[in-house]
Parts: structure tokens; C-alpha cells; sequence
């Protein structure tokens, strides 16, 4: 592929997605904005990934440290998103009715 | 090791697929919990598939990292308090700006060429930006800083400078023209100094009452930033590209969506130092305060109550305590609803949370525009720990809240403020239905007065 297909097939990709998160998002209730906000924080975790070829690509000392530092950060994105996002929604589970228990 | 590296792209077109369904699964009530499994699925199998990356080394620190970044995401967040999740979700999304930052810097001392890495440095741009604006948002949230506005004279000519300055250096890291005597070694580090710099300046002038705002921001930025960086590899990374991208849009949409809730526009949040200025308004009227077996008795014998909560539940953990006093309200024929201000509390959704938790039923809760109408033939409004939502100063001109969408609960014939102490609301705003005559004013813990409540109620 010419360098001027790829950055139209980036730019394809880019709108589509932008599209995406609009269209999921835009009829949120509310009371789901919480949730979907940790939600979307958790997601941004993919990062992750960056950061895992970045630091396993690294061949200076300082590039290592940076990368390591990255991974770090980026996975507790992934876990604290996904814990954070977890807690907030099990309390949607218990579909309204039951009576709540003293914590 | 066998080459599988043909795996990565197929997994990280399934990643993306479970991610959408995942977040559309978030969008609905019903299936919200399910969305997360979703999505963290979708997470494992690209973290795995991504060991698989052709030359990939230093395996055994990208483990560990992930071992320690991994283990403190995962503890904090099993630890922290229900009512602390809002700063949490500020403190992660600001790490993963950082690791986006991180990937940018390596990606600049690497070797990139002009579009690589101009999109290299403004991922590091917005992911340094949203890393320390979203530790200053954690900060405030916390209490490890005041909440209130921090701001010095020409603050905004400071801040635009930092911010002129942190550009300038990230196109001379991309130009490295040669009649300047420094070197990229140079530009690099002062690029990621000003750029961290400005998040910070950034968002120290903004009030706590628009720290959701931040937030969702910040969470629309780090996407960015993350989405960037996916084209700063010598293969463009497609997970992230995506991820990052359906993030930005939908975070930049849910900011507008939460500014809009406080009729208030983004410029004016990061510009305005909401909460900075005081307005000098006399306030006619005092401060009644009354006993918790009066309020009981209108209480009992009311037709219709609503409650709207505030941070102020959150804090006093009363959650349970309203849902047994509404129970018993109920028992005895009284019409209790539940109004919800779109940003009451420190998050958009924050009161729905809690009294999900609580098992308060959805067809309880009632958003403003459904239950404004219904205040001036309400015959009690329990005021919660709810401050700025209610304050009717939004409806003077002049006043810094002026505009704001509340709840108009004035309007009802009692108004019951359950309130710790004197204090002003997070934005420092002084609040004029405190001085109503139809208003009452109940200290204490809001836990224990609503406990006390529930007792007193029971007696009649």
C-alpha cells in the first residue's frame, strides 16, 4: 500500500469510530452515566497494549524506564477501570426490589 | 516460541467487537453489568495476543510492570469506599494518559518521521495534559487539596504561555532544525515538562463543582491521546486507534451532555474559575432550624414527598436509612418520589448509583424536568445533602450560578434541609433557599438524622 491509501484507511477507520462512540452513547439514560464514563475509562485501557510493545521494542536504558513506567500505569488503568466499573454496576444487578442490607 | 503473531490482528479485531457490544451492553440497565465482562474479555485476550508481537523483549519487565501496575489497580479500587469512586475513576483515567504519554516519549526517542511523530507528540500532548489534570481532579476530590478554585493575577496569559510553549517544543522535537544548537535530547524532556505543567495549571482554577465535567473530559482525552499513539508504532496499532477513538467521541459527547446538565459551556469551566468570585448579595431572611419530631409529623401525615439527595448522602453513607424512611412513608400511603438533579453529587448518575444500592426501584427516580413541574403541589421536600443543585440563586441574574438548571424545590409548600453545618456548597456559593421562609433546617449527620427520623415517624 502508497502512504497516501494508508492515512485515507486511517482516516476511514477514524470517522467510523468516532461514529461508533457517539451512536452507543447517545441514548444513555442518565442514571447510566456514572457507570458508562468508568466504562469508557476501563476501555482506554487498550493502551495497555501500547505501552507492552513499546517497552518490549526498547533497546536504551532510558526508553526501558520510560516503557516500564508505562505498563505499570496503563495496567492499572485495565484493572483499577475494570474493578471501578464492576462495583458501580453490581449495584444495578439486584433489579430494584429486594431490600437493602446495612453495609 | 511458535510464531503466532498472525494472531494479534484477528484478536484485536474481536477486542473492538466485544468493546462495542460491551459499551452498548453498558448503555441499558438491564445489561449493564454484563457489559463489563464484556469488555474485560476483550482486554485479557489482546493483553495476551500482544505477547505474541514479532521481536518483542524485555518479557520478563513487561510482566512484572504488569504485575505491579496491575496489583495496585486492582487493590485500590476493592478497597476505596463506594463514595470515593468518582476520584477513582480520575486517578485511573490520569494513568492511562501518563501511559500514553509514556508511549509517545519512547516513540520520539526512537526513530519516527514527520507524521509519526507529529501525531506522536500530540498524543503526548493531550496524554500528558490529561495525566496531571486528572491527579489534580483526584486530588480535589479527596481532600488532599482544596477544593475550591486555586488562581493568581494573569493566570490565563500563564497558562496560554505554558501552553504556546509546550507546542513549540513539540514541533522543534519534530523539526530538530539544525541552526539551533540544541538537540532532540533537549527538546524532548522540556516538551514533556511544559505539556505536564499545563495540565496542571490547567485545572487548578477549577472548582470542585465542575470537577465531573474534568473528569469526562479528561476521560475524552486520554481516548484521544491513546488513539494517537496507536499510529505511532512502525505498524499502526488498530486496537488502540479505535478504542482510543470511540472512547473520544463518546467521552467528548458525555461532556457536553453534563455541561449542558449545568448550563454551563466548557470554555467556561476551564475558563471562567467557577465559584472564584463572591457576589454580594444581601440575603433577606434567617436560617430556621427545627426538631426532628416536627419534621416527622409533616412527614407522616403528607400526601406527597420527594427527596433529593446530594453529596451530602453520599458522604453520610444514608443511603439505606432514606430507603427504610421512604418504605415507611410508603407503608403509610404517602407518595414519596425521588428527584434526581443530572449532577447531583460529584458525578453525573452519582445519587442513582447509590440508591440502586440502597434497592431503591428505578420507577422512584425522577429526573429534573419530570419532577419540576410536580414541586408546587408537593407538600414536603427532603432536601439530603444537596446543596447547588437547589439553590434558587440560579434563577437571579448576576448570581455565578445564574442559569444553572435546579431543582425547583423552593416551590414546595415544606422544604427540609438535612444538613451537617452552616457550611456553603462545593462551588462556595451562598444558598438562598436556606433563608426561605417555607424552609427548615435540620443539622446533624444526615445518616443519623434520617435515622432519627425513621423512629420519630414510627411514634405517630
Amino acid at each position: 500500500m502508497t502512504d497516501s491509501t494508508m492515512l485515507w484507511t486511517a482516516v476511514y477507520i477514524v470517522m467510523l469510530a468516532a461514529f461508533t462512540g457517539y451512536v452507543v452513547i447517545s441514548r444513555v439514560p442518565a442514571i447510566l452515566h456514572t457507570p458508562l464514563m468508568s466504562g469508557s475509562n476501563f476501555i482506554h485501557g487498550i493502551v495497555l497494549v501500547g505501552a507492552m510493545v513499546a517497552l518490549g521494542l526498547a533497546t536504551t536504558p532510558l526508553e526501558q524506564a520510560i516503557g516500564f513506567v508505562a505498563v505499570v500505569l496503563g495496567a492499572a488503568n485495565v484493572t483499577g477501570g475494570y474493578v471501578v466499573t464492576e462495583r458501580i454496576l453490581q449495584m444495578f444487578d439486584r433489579s430494584g426490589k429486594k431490600p437493602g442490607k446495612e453495609a | 516460541m511458535a510464531d503466532l503473531s498472525w494472531l494479534i490482528d484477528p484478536v484485536y479485531i474481536v477486542t473492538i467487537f466485544f468493546f462495542i457490544i460491551g459499551m452498548q451492553r453498558m448503555s441499558h440497565p438491564l445489561t449493564a453489568r454484563s457489559g463489563i465482562v464484556w469488555a474485560g474479555a476483550a482486554m485479557l485476550i489482546a493483553t495476551l495476543a500482544t505477547f505474541f508481537t514479532p521481536g518483542l523483549t524485555n518479557l520478563a519487565l513487561i510482566a512484572i510492570a504488569i504485575v505491579i501496575g496491575g496489583g495496585f489497580g486492582y487493590l485500590a479500587a476493592k478497597r476505596v469506599a463506594m463514595t470515593d469512586m468518582p476520584q477513582m475513576i480520575a486517578l485511573y483515567n490520569g494513568m492511562g494518559g501518563g501511559a500514553a504519554a509514556g508511549i509517545s516519549a519512547v516513540a520520539l526517542l526512537g526513530t519516527t518521521n514527520a507524521t509519526t511523530g507529529s501525531l506522536a507528540v500530540i498524543g503526548g500532548l493531550i496524554g500528558a495534559i490529561s495525566f496531571t489534570g486528572s491527579i489534580i481532579a483526584f486530588m480535589k476530590l479527596h481532600g488532599w487539596m482544596r477544593p475550591r478554585p486555586i488562581t493568581f493575577p494573569g493566570q490565563q496569559v500563564v497558562n496560554m504561555v505554558v501552553l504556546a510553549l509546550a507546542i513549540i517544543s513539540g514541533v522543534l522535537v519534530i523539526l530538530q532544525p539544525a541552526w539551533l544548537p540544541l538537540s532532540v535530547a533537549m527538546y524532548l524532556p522540556l516538551f514533556f515538562v511544559l505539556s505536564l505543567g499545563f495540565g496542571l495549571l490547567m485545572t487548578l482554577p477549577i472548582g470542585g463543582a465542575d470537577m465531573p465535567v474534568v473528569i469526562s473530559m479528561y476521560n475524552a482525552f486520554t481516548g484521544l491521546a491513546v488513539a494517537l499513539d496507536g499510529f505511532s508504532f512502525a505498524t499502526p496499532n488498530y486496537a488502540m486507534v479505535v478504542a482510543g477513538i470511540i472512547v473520544g467521541a463518546a467521552g467528548t459527547l458525555l461532556t457536553l451532555n453534563m455541561a449542558k446538565a449545568m448550563n454551563r459551556s466548557i470554555t467556561n469551566v476551564f475558563f471562567g474559575a467557577f465559584g472564584a468570585t463572591e457576589e454580594n448579595v444581601e440575603i433577606q431572611g434567617s436560617m430556621k432550624s427545627i426538631e426532628t419530631d416536627d419534621v416527622a409529623v409533616l412527614l407522616a401525615y403528607a400526601n406527597t414527598v420527594v427527596v433529593a439527595p446530594g453529596y451530602g448522602m453520599a458522604v453520610a453513607q444514608a443511603q439505606q436509612k432514606v430507603k427504610e424512611l421512604t418504605d415507611l412513608l410508603e407503608s403509610r400511603n404517602v407518595q414519596v418520589k425521588f428527584a434526581i438533579h443530572p449532577v447531583a453529587g460529584r458525578m453525573p448518575g452519582h445519587m442513582n448509583v447509590l440508591l440502586a444500592e440502597a434497592g431503591v426501584s428505578y420507577d422512584h427516580l425522577f429526573d429534573r424536568d419530570e419532577i419540576n413541574p410536580e414541586f408546587p403541589s408537593t407538600d414536603v421536600v427532603l432536601v439530603i445533602g444537596a446543596n447547588d443543585v437547589v439553590n434558587p440563586a440560579a434563577h437571579r441574574q448576576g448570581s455565578p450560578l445564574f442559569g444553572m438548571p435546579i431543582l425547583d424545590v423552593d416551590q414546595a409548600k415544606n422544604v427540609i434541609v438535612l444538613k451537617r453545618g452552616q457550611g456553603k456548597g462545593f462551588s462556595g456559593i451562598e444558598n438562598d433557599l436556606f433563608y426561605r421562609d417555607n424552609t427548615r433546617m435540620l443539622y446533624g449527620d444526615a445518616q443519623e438524622s434520617v435515622g432519627k427520623l425513621v423512629q420519630a415517624v414510627k411514634k405517630f
